[in-house]
């Protein structure tokens, strides 16, 4: 009976063990689930906005145009037909909420019965219009013809240099200038923190006497407690003047000052864990290499990182993942204008900040809230690849030990 | 006992009859919970709550049913009117302040005065140069608020003649970072509410009318609208909660209620 019960309970532990490894599993594939399936979606949409339409006179014989066309049209940049291959003349430009430069409130009706009838009308009398204006006020004998825009293409999404999300009527979505500000800003902060964190972890593990030791760890262990508003904080008042004056630029808010933030910030992460794996090379190995002849240095070096380099990889990736995957703290301190960056002493846009600052106001299901997703995508991707780069590396430096 | 009991589920029932949820706009949040809070203190069974999240998430709960009120900083986009109408749900817009924006630069720019084109220039980024517009040789660094801010749109479609923001505008999440960017940079702009104004930076004054009269922004003149950026802020409702949340509006359109918009920094409806 007895043994009945150890067995049952033995059972129901290792059932228990295994349902929260499985929810762990699946919470973690539906989560990539349900972030590629919103998503992907943007490539489905088109980048005018639902419900409204672009239409040009009878007469122009342009059929379609592209999204950063619609864009600078609109914004002025592109002021004549002929730009874009069509007539020699000037564009003139139309929203709905224009028609009362051209028709009166009578003919407008109070609420808006009479638009449709008025905007076809101005479409047929002006042939170089362009009109922009909600679907339902297309008339049924529309005399103009609708534009037709292209769903938002990969080229556009990941070639694309310009991110207006919210543009109207054209949103522009290109991401490049994200992807890199994000691996500007990440690169740059790595270079800061891993040496730096690697020294920190050698020095505390090998060289720093206990009680030093012992007083260094807590702090550093600190520093990851921190929440990342404050280090935002810090850096828009200390670090951002500071690199201005340094460096005499006209504005301080750069990706160097993110990498600096997000530098101390994976500091705690690579430190705590590589010292950790240092701590772990068995004292028989360190003592066998010094009873050699070998110095202390000479031990770290060729004795200590090396066996403990599967740890030091690991604190250095979690680190990364750290620096890449930030968000408040970079939003305060990089400027955020979504240009690419040709230095690391210009203003960046990272892919967490642009997620983080938009979603809360991109309609539910929208384009921009669907580009957002695919945001989320290209960083877990990117993510991705960084794990599975080191892990590659560290399990082929694991071959040649043995 | 059972008379307590009874008493309790009664005075539960009534708490949520008359509970409701107010959602959306950041900008709009601090003045909804003043006005919340100033309405409970008078009538004890109402039970309101506010949570903020942006315009866009207001509009959207508003759509899901799951917000009585939603507060939007902006005026309710097509889609999301398309949204409500696919749900079979009509709405009802009112207007409860409006919150006047200021132009502000760092105090050490000798430059008081801009017109709306020059603005429009400087935030496009066709005028780079603080010389062209009668200041220092300087070059212009642009703070805007983000994209997903009900500013941001507001200032596009008020002060750019509804042009795209120059790529190069630095984008800050706060109007706390625009404040505080702006005070540590010398050629810096930026804009920010009326209630936000500091001692470190200088508001500019502002033409609507190609430089013939420059007005400075201040409560005063943004109430008597001579200070052009004025923009209104809104309460959503569905007309079928109407006769729960109208109290409330009432309250805030009254005389009290328009007293608290301006004790919170906000311009009241004058009428």
């Amino acid at each position: 009976m007895k043994t009945f019960y150890k067995k049952f309970s033995e059972k129901f532990i290792e059932g228990l063990l295994m349902l929260s490894g499985t929810i762990t599993s699946l919470t973690v594939v539906l989560i990539v689930f349900f972030l590629f399936k919103e998503g992907l979606g943007v490539f489905d949409k088109k980048p005018v906005e639902e419900g409204y339409v672009i239409a040009l006179s009878k007469s122009n014989p342009l059929k379609t145009l592209s999204s950063e066309q619609i864009k600078n049209i609109y914004d002025q940049k592109i002021t004549h037909w002929s730009e874009i291959g069509g007539k020699p003349d000037s564009i003139i430009l139309f929203r709905a909420e224009d028609i009362s430069n051209f028709y009166s409130d009578e003919e407008i009706g109070e609420n808006f019965e009479g638009l449709s009838t008025c905007i076809n009308r101005l479409v047929d009398s002006l042939p170089d219009i362009i009109a922009f204006f909600p679907k339902k006020y297309l008339a049924k004998d529309f005399k103009g013809h609708e534009l037709t825009v292209d769903k938002v293409s990969l080229k556009e999404f990941f070639g694309g240099k310009e991110w207006f999300p919210t543009a109207q009527p054209s949103a522009q979505l290109g991401v490049l200038p994200l992807i890199l500000g994000t691996l500007w800003v990440s690169l740059g902060a790595i270079l800061l923190a891993l040496p730096l964190g690697l020294a920190a972890a050698i020095f505390m593990s090998e060289i720093a006497k206990d009680n030093v030791r012992r007083i260094m760890k807590p702090l550093i262990e600190l520093l990851a407690g921190i929440p990342s508003v404050v280090y935002g904080f810090f850096g828009l008042v200390i670090i951002v003047p500071l690199i201005q004056k340094t460096f005499n630029l006209p504005v301080g808010e750069t990706g160097l000052a993110g990498s600096i933030i997000l530098g101390i910030m994976a500091l705690p992460t690579i430190i705590t864990i590589s010292e950790d794996a240092m701590r772990n090379t068995p004292r028989a190995m360190k003592e066998a290499s010094l009873a050699l002849g070998a110095s202390k240095w000479q031990t770290i070096y060729k004795v200590v990182i090396p066996y403990s380099i599967s740890g030091i990889s690991a604190g250095a990736i979690l680190g990364i993942g750290r620096a890449i995957g930030e968000t408040m703290a970079v939003l305060m301190v990089t400027g955020n204008a979504a240009v690419i960056p040709h230095s690391i002493l210009e203003p960046v846009r990272t892919i967490p900040a642009t997620i983080a600052a938009e979603l809360g106001e991109a309609p539910n299901g929208g384009l921009h809230y669907q580009a957002l997703f695919a945001l989320g995508c290209i960083l877990f991707l990117i993510t991705l690849f960084i794990n599975l780069a080191v892990e590659f590396i560290s399990n082929r430096k694991q071959h040649n030990k043995h | 006992m059972k008379s307590k009991v009874l008493i309790i589920a009664l005075s539960l029932y009534t708490g949520i009859s008359v509970a409701q949820k107010i959602k959306g706009s950041d900008t709009v949040l601090p003045l909804s919970q003043k006005e919340a809070e100033s309405y409970m203190k008078e009538n004890k069974s109402a039970k309101i709550t506010v949570t903020g999240g942006g315009s866009g998430v207001g509009l959207a709960a508003l759509v899901d049913n799951t917000t009585d009120i939603a507060m939007s900083s902006r005026k309710i986009k097509m889609d999301e009117k398309m949204k409500l109408q696919d749900a079979g749900r009509a709405y009802k817009e009112t207007i409860i302040a409006y919150d006047a924006l200021s132009v502000i630069v760092n105090p050490a720019n000798k430059v008081t005065q801009l017109t709306r084109e020059q603005l429009e220039g400087i935030y496009t980024g066709k005028i780079k140069n603080w010389k062209e517009v009668g200041g220092d040789d300087l070059q212009i660094v642009v703070y805007s608020r983000e994209s997903s801010s009900g500013t941001y749109e507001f200032f596009k479609e008020h002060v750019m003649n509804k042009k795209n923001y120059a790529s190069s505008v630095l984008n800050m999440p706060a109007t706390g970072a625009i404040v505080q960017s702006v005070s540590q940079t010398k050629g810096a702009i930026g804009y920010i509410g009326l209630a936000y104004m500091e001692k470190e930076v200088k508001a500019l004054k502002v033409s609507y009318d190609k430089g013939k009269t420059y007005i400075a922004p201040s409560m005063a003149t943004a109430k008597d609208r001579t200070y052009p950026i004025v923009r209104p802020l809104y309460y959503y409702y569905l007309t079928t909660v109407e006769k729960t949340v109208k109290p409330f509006i009432d309250y805030i359109l009254s005389a009290e209620g328009q007293k608290t918009v301006e004790t919170v920094g906000y311009v009241p409806l004058t009428k």
